[in-house]
C-alpha cells in the first residue's frame, strides 16, 4: 500500500509540471483562440537562455532575472506581434500549423546555437527532500507543485476579482462587445501573452533541473500538457491543474498496474472517453454555439 | 494552371540537384543530426569531423585529402533510406553510419548492392547476422557485450535473480531480448521485464516495480539522461538493489547530470573517454579542445570509422573503392601502428569487433575500471 | 474561363504530365525515389484535403492510416500475397476504421474530432510497437517485396515511380469526379456553412463520415504503396508527427484547393533537399520559411496565386466598367 501511495504523490509531482504548462496553454485558447503547439519548447527555451547568460559570465540569479525578461519579450510580445497578429483572423488552423514550424524552428536552434548535449539546470529549490506521510518527496518536486496551485489561485483571483483579469474575460468571450464598452481588446490579449511567457519562463526555472536542458526536452511535456489541457477542460484555467494531476497519477498507475508498454495509451483513453462523454473536460464550462 | 507548370517543372529540377564531388577520397555520413537521434548523430559527426581534420593536417591518407559530406535522417528509417540512396548515388568511397540501427537495416542493402562497404554505430546484434559483407561496426554489437554482462552479474553480482529495465525502441528492446538470452543460458530467472519510454521522466513506477520484485539485481538499459533520471529515482526510492548497466548507464554525460545518485552503479563499457588508455585520454583533450565538451561513445565511434578506413586503404596500398571490406575483414589494427584507432581491434568476417572491454564502477563521481576484460585473440 | 485559357490550361497540365513521365528516365536512384515519395504522400494529402479541406474536419489521424495501410500490405506482402490484395485491404480497412472512429467523434463539435484523432494516432503507434506477434514491434519488417505489376517486376526504381505515378494518376481523376458530383457540393457545402446546409436537408453528419472515411481510406492506400516504396516499415516512420507534416503539407499548399496537396507534398519532401546548403541550418530555414509563407498567405501557396488573379480579374473588370461608364455619357441623358 506505501508504494502506490508513493506513486500517487511522484504521479503528483510530475503532474503538477504538465499542468504548469498546461495553464498557460489554456489561458492562450481562451483568451485568443491561439492553440500554441510549441508550449512545450516555450518552456524549455528560458532555461537556455538562462544558461547563455550564465555562460557570458553572470551569476545565476541575474541570469534568472534576464532570462525571464528575454522571454516575456520573445515568447510574449514578439510572438504576439510577429506570429499571431498577422494570422489570427485567418481561423485557427493556419496559426496552429504556423506553431508546429515554431516549435521546430526553436528546437533546431537550441540545438545548433547552443548545443545537442543535456545539461545540468541549478534548481532554486534546495535539494534534499521531505517526508510526508512515509514517502519522501523531493523539496523540488514539492517547490512545482507549491508554485502551480499559487498560480492557478491567483490567475483565478486576477480573472475573476480585479477590473484587469474581467476585462481580459470579456475580451476573450465578445471581442466586438468588449470593444463597444470601452475595453482595450488587443492590450487584454497583449496582456495574455505576456502572462503566458512570464508562467513558462518561472515553469521552466522550476522544471528544467528535474527535467534537465536539452532542446527536445520540449516534446513530451508539450504533449503531455496538450492532453492535460483538453481532459480538464480546455476553457477554464484551473482544468489545466486538475488535468495535468490526473494525467501524472494515472500514468503512473497504468504503468505500475496495467503495463509498462502500453502506459502512455491511459491517459489517452481518458482523452478519448472524456471528449465523446463530457467534451467541455472535467470542470470546464459547456461551450456554447453560435448559430 | 500556369501554377500548376511552375510548380512541375520546379518539382523536377529539384530533382536533378547533384553535385560533382572533387578527386579527393569522398565520404558520406549519414547520420541522426535532428530527431531523437540528435545527439547520437551529432557526436558521431564531430567524431569524424575531429579525424578528418588531423588526418588531412598530416598529409591525408596515401597522400589524398579526405572530404566529408554530412546528411541528415532525421532519426527515420525512411529518410535515412532516401539520404544514403543519394550518397551512393555520387559513388562515395566509403559510407559512414547510420547510428541507429534501424536506419542501418534498411540501409545496409543498399549500400551491399551498391558494393560499398558501410561503417557505422548500431549495436544491434542481428545487423552483422544477415550475411552483409559490406557492414562494419565501430563498437561491440550486443551480442558480444550482453553476454559479459550477463556472466558478471551471475558470476561476480552473485545474482540467481535479476530485473531487467530497458527503453523500448529498437536500442533497448535489442539488448533486452539479448541479455534474457543469456541470462536464461545462465539460469538467471528475469523476475521483472519493465520497459520505458525515451524521453520518459517519472520512473517513480518503474523503480517501485523493481523494488517489489526483490530480484537481487537490476540490469538497466536506457539511454544518457533516462539513465541519470532513473538513477535518481534509485536514490529517492533508498532502493538498495546493485544496478548493472552497458555502457550508457556510467557515461560521463550520466554521471554529470545524476550526480552522486550515480555512485554505486556498475557497467560493461566498449569504449569510454575515461578509459586508462593514454590514447584515449589524448584523443579526449582534442576533442574537448575543438567542441567545449566531452564526447560520448557515439564520438569516439565515429573518429574510429575515419581511422579504420585509413588503415585498410594502407593496407591495400592504394585508394580502392571495391577493396576496403576485403581489406577489413579479418585485419588487426593496433593503436601502437596506428594511434587513431585508440585501442588494438580486430575485425572479423562478420564486421564483427574484438577488442578489449573495460568492466566499471561509478565511485565519487568517477568511472573507476574494475576489471580490464581483454582482446579475446 | 475563356476558351483560349481554356487550351493553356489543358496544354500546360498535358506538358507537366509529359515532364512527371520523360524526365525520369534521367534520373538517379534518389532522383526516382524522391519523386516516388512525392507522389506517395500526395495521396495521402489528398485524402486529408478531402477531410479538412473540402469537409472542414481536422483530422490528426492521417499518417496513423498511412501507418496501418503500410504495415498491411508489408505484413500480406511478406507472406507472398500479392500486392494488389494487400491495397484493396488497406483501403478497406481504413475506410472501416475511418468510419467507425468518426461515428462517435462528429458527435462533438470540429476542433474535438482533431483531439480524438490526436490520440488515436499516438495509439496507433503504440499498438505497431507493442504487437510484436503481428507487427515485429520496434524491429520492423525488412525486405518488403516490390510487386509485379503485369508479369513485369518494379525490383528497379523506374518502374516502380511508374507505377506511383499511375496510382497517383488515378487517384486524381477520381477526386476530380467526386469534387464535381454532388457529393463533391454536398461537401463543400459542410465546411461553408454546416448550419445551413443542415437547413436545406443535407445529412451533414452522414456526408462529413464519409469524408473523413474516404480521405482515411486514401492514406490507407498510400501506406500499402509506401511499405514496398521504401522495402521496410517500422513504427518510428507512422507517428504523430507524421501526421502533423501531412497537415502541413494540406495548409501550406492551400487547403481546400484541388492542387494543393501536390504543392504542400512537394514542400515537405523537396524542400529540405533545396535548403542543404544552409547545412545544420536547414530545418531552421525550412521552418521559418513555413511561418513566414503562412503569415502572408494562411490560405497557403494556392492562396497567394488565388489572390494575385482574382486581384487582376477584379482590377481588369473595374478598368471594364471605368471604360463603359466613360463612353457613354449622351446615351444615359435621355
Amino acid at each position: 500500500m506505501s508504494s502506490l501511495f508513493d506513486l500517487v504523490i511522484s504521479g503528483l509531482a510530475t503532474g503538477a509540471i504538465y499542468a504548469l504548462v498546461a495553464i498557460g496553454f489554456t489561458l492562450l485558447w481562451q483568451t485568443s483562440q491561439t492553440i500554441n503547439f510549441a508550449q512545450g519548447e516555450f518552456v524549455m527555451l528560458p532555461a537556455f537562455l538562462m544558461l547563455a547568460v550564465v555562460r557570458a559570465g553572470a551569476p545565476f540569479w541575474l541570469a534568472i532575472i534576464v532570462g525571464a525578461l528575454l522571454s516575456i519579450a520573445i515568447l510574449g510580445i514578439a510572438f504576439k506581434k510577429l506570429l499571431v497578429d498577422p494570422m489570427l483572423r485567418h481561423g485557427v488552423l493556419p496559426l496552429a500549423i504556423a506553431t508546429m514550424a515554431l516549435s521546430v524552428a526553436m528546437k533546431e536552434s537550441v540545438k545548433q546555437f547552443f548545443s545537442a548535449e543535456a545539461q545540468p539546470f541549478p534548481s532554486i529549490a534546495p535539494s534534499g527532500s521531505v517526508s510526508i506521510l512515509g514517502s519522501p518527496v523531493s523539496l523540488q518536486s514539492l517547490g512545482v507543485f507549491a508554485f502551480g496551485l499559487a498560480a492557478v489561485i491567483g490567475l483565478n483571483l486576477f480573472l475573476e476579482r480585479t477590473s484587469s483579469g474581467r476585462q481580459m474575460q470579456a475580451a476573450a468571450q465578445n471581442p466586438t462587445v468588449a470593444r463597444i464598452v470601452g475595453v482595450p481588446v488587443e492590450r487584454m490579449i497583449m496582456l495574455t501573452f505576456v502572462i503566458n511567457a512570464a508562467l513558462v519562463a518561472l515553469a521552466s526555472l522550476l522544471v528544467t533541473p528535474i527535467y534537465l536542458a536539452k532542446f527536445s526536452s520540449g516534446e513530451t511535456l508539450g504533449q503531455a500538457a496538450f492532453i492535460a489541457a483538453i481532459v480538464g477542460g480546455f476553457n477554464q484555467v484551473r482544468g489545466a491543474i486538475i488535468g495535468g494531476l490526473a494525467i501524472g497519477v494515472l500514468d503512473n498507475l497504468a504503468a505500475a498496474y496495467v503495463s509498462t508498454q502500453y502506459r502512455a495509451a491511459v491517459p489517452l483513453a481518458l482523452l478519448i472517453v472524456i471528449i465523446l462523454f463530457r467534451p467541455e473536460g472535467l470542470v470546464g464550462r459547456s461551450e456554447e454555439r453560435t448559430v | 494552371m500556369k501554377y500548376v507548370l511552375t510548380a512541375g517543372l520546379a518539382l523536377l529540377a529539384a530533382a536533378y540537384a547533384g553535385r560533382a564531388f572533387a578527386q579527393d577520397i569522398e565520404l558520406v555520413d549519414v547520420a541522426e543530426l535532428s530527431g531523437g537521434g540528435a545527439t547520437v548523430g551529432t557526436n558521431f559527426k564531430n567524431g569524424v569531423d575531429l579525424a578528418v581534420e588531423e588526418i588531412n593536417a598530416a598529409g591525408g591518407v596515401l597522400g589524398h585529402k579526405i572530404v566529408v559530406a554530412h546528411f541528415d535522417t532525421q532519426s527515420n528509417p525512411g529518410v535515412a533510406r532516401a539520404q544514403v540512396q543519394k550518397a551512393l548515388d555520387s559513388n562515395p568511397y566509403v559510407l559512414l553510419g547510420p547510428g541507429y540501427s534501424g536506419s542501418v537495416k534498411v540501409t545496409a542493402p543498399l549500400a551491399a548492392e551498391a558494393g560499398v562497404t558501410q561503417i557505422m554505430g548500431g549495436e544491434a546484434a542481428e545487423l552483422t547476422r544477415m550475411g552483409d559483407k559490406f557492414l562494419f561496426r565501430t563498437s561491440f554489437g550486443q551480442q558480444s557485450s550482453m553476454p559479459k554482462v550477463a556472466k558478471y552479474m551471475a558470476e561476480d553480482m552473485k545474482a540467481k535473480t535479476v530485473a531487467v529495465v530497458w527503453v523500448n525502441n529498437d536500442f533497448g528492446k535489442g539488448g533486452r531480448d539479448t541479455i534474457e538470452k543469456e541470462f536464461d543460458k545462465l539460469g538467471v530467472k528475469v523476475v521483472a521485464d519493465i520497459s520505458t519510454e525515451a524521453g520518459q521522466a517519472d520512473f517513480a513506477a518503474d523503480v517501485a516495480k523493481v523494488k517489489a520484485s526483490e530480484a537481487d539485481a537490476a540490469f538497466v538499459y536506457l539511454n544518457e539522461e533516462e539513465s541519470a533520471r532513473i538513477l535518481k529515482e534509485f536514490k529517492r526510492q533508498a532502493a538498495t538493489i546493485p544496478l548493472m548497466g552497458e555502457t550508457t548507464l556510467v557515461g560521463q554525460k550520466v554521471i554529470e547530470l545524476a550526480g552522486d545518485a550515480a555512485n554505486g552503479a556498475r557497467a560493461h563499457v566498449g569504449l569510454t573517454t575515461d578509459a586508462p588508455v593514454e590514447s584515449i585520454r589524448a584523443f579526449r583533450e582534442r576533442f574537448v579542445k575543438k567542441y567545449n565538451y566531452v564526447p560520448d561513445h557515439n564520438g569516439i565511434k565515429g573518429y574510429l570509422a575515419i581511422y579504420m578506413i585509413k588503415a585498410a586503404t594502407e593496407k591495400m596500398g592504394k585508394l580502392d573503392p571495391k577493396g576496403v571490406a576485403d581489406a577489413l575483414h579479418g585485419l588487426t589494427i593496433k593503436a601502437a601502428d596506428q594511434p587513431g584507432i585508440l585501442m588494438d581491434v580486430t575485425f572479423d568476417e562478420n564486421g564483427d569487433i574484438d577488442r578489449q572491454g573495460f568492466l566499471v564502477e561509478v565511485e565519487n563521481g568517477r568511472q573507476i575500471i574494475k576489471q580490464i576484460l581483454p582482446k579475446l585473440h | 474561363m475563356t476558351r483560349a485559357r481554356r487550351l493553356l490550361a489543358i496544354a500546360a497540365g498535358a506538358a507537366v504530365v509529359a515532364a512527371l513521365v520523360f524526365v525520369p528516365l534521367s534520373l538517379g536512384r534518389y532522383g526516382l525515389y524522391i519523386l516516388s515519395l512525392w507522389s506517395v504522400m500526395s495521396i495521402a494529402a489528398i485524402g486529408l484535403n478531402l477531410t479538412l479541406g473540402y469537409a472542414g474536419q481536422v483530422s490528426l489521424a492521417q499518417g496513423a492510416f498511412v501507418g496501418i495501410g503500410a504495415y498491411a500490405a508489408a505484413i500480406m506482402t511478406v507472406d507472398g500475397l500479392p500486392l494488389s490484395l494487400a491495397v484493396a485491404t488497406a483501403v478497406a480497412l481504413c475506410f472501416v476504421v475511418g468510419w467507425l472512429l468518426g461515428y462517435p467523434a462528429l458527435r462533438v463539435q470540429h476542433h474535438y474530432l482533431a483531439f480524438v484523432t490526436l490520440a488515436f494516432s499516438t495509439l496507433a503507434f503504440l499498438v505497431f510497437r507493442n504487437e510484436e506477434w503481428l507487427t515485429n514491434g520496434v524491429y520492423g519488417i525488412s525486405g518488403v517485396p516490390r510487386p509485379k505489376v503485369f508479369g513485369l517486376s518494379t525490383t528497379q526504381p523506374l518502374p516502380f515511380y511508374y507505377l506511383c505515378l499511375f496510382t497517383l494518376g488515378v487517384v486524381t481523376l477520381a477526386f476530380w469526379r467526386l469534387v464535381r458530383s454532388p457529393w463533391g457540393r454536398a461537401f463543400m457545402a459542410l465546411r461553408e456553412n454546416p448550419m445551413r446546409a443542415l437547413s436545406l436537408g443535407v445529412d451533414t453528419r452522414r456526408y462529413t463520415l464519409m469524408a473523413f472515411a474516404i480521405g482515411s481510406a486514401l492514406g490507407g492506400l498510400a501506406g500499402a504503396l509506401y511499405a514496398p516504396l521504401a522495402e521496410f516499415v517500422d513504427p518510428t516512420s507512422f507517428t504523430l508527427s507524421l501526421s502533423l507534416n501531412l497537415l502541413m503539407m494540406v495548409i501550406v499548399g492551400g487547403s481546400g484547393y484541388f492542387f494543393g496537396p501536390y504543392l504542400g507534398a512537394m514542400t515537405a519532401v523537396l524542400l529540405p533537399e533545396w535548403l542543404r546548403f544552409a547545412q545544420g541550418y536547414y530545418l531552421i530555414v525550412y521552418a521559418v520559411v513555413v511561418m513566414a509563407l503562412l503569415t502572408y498567405s494562411p490560405t497557403g501557396i494556392l492562396g497567394i496565386l488565388d489572390r494575385y488573379l482574382r486581384d487582376r480579374s477584379a482590377k481588369a473588370a473595374s478598368a471594364l466598367r471605368a471604360a463603359a461608364g466613360a463612353g457613354l455619357p449622351d446615351e444615359t441623358a435621355s
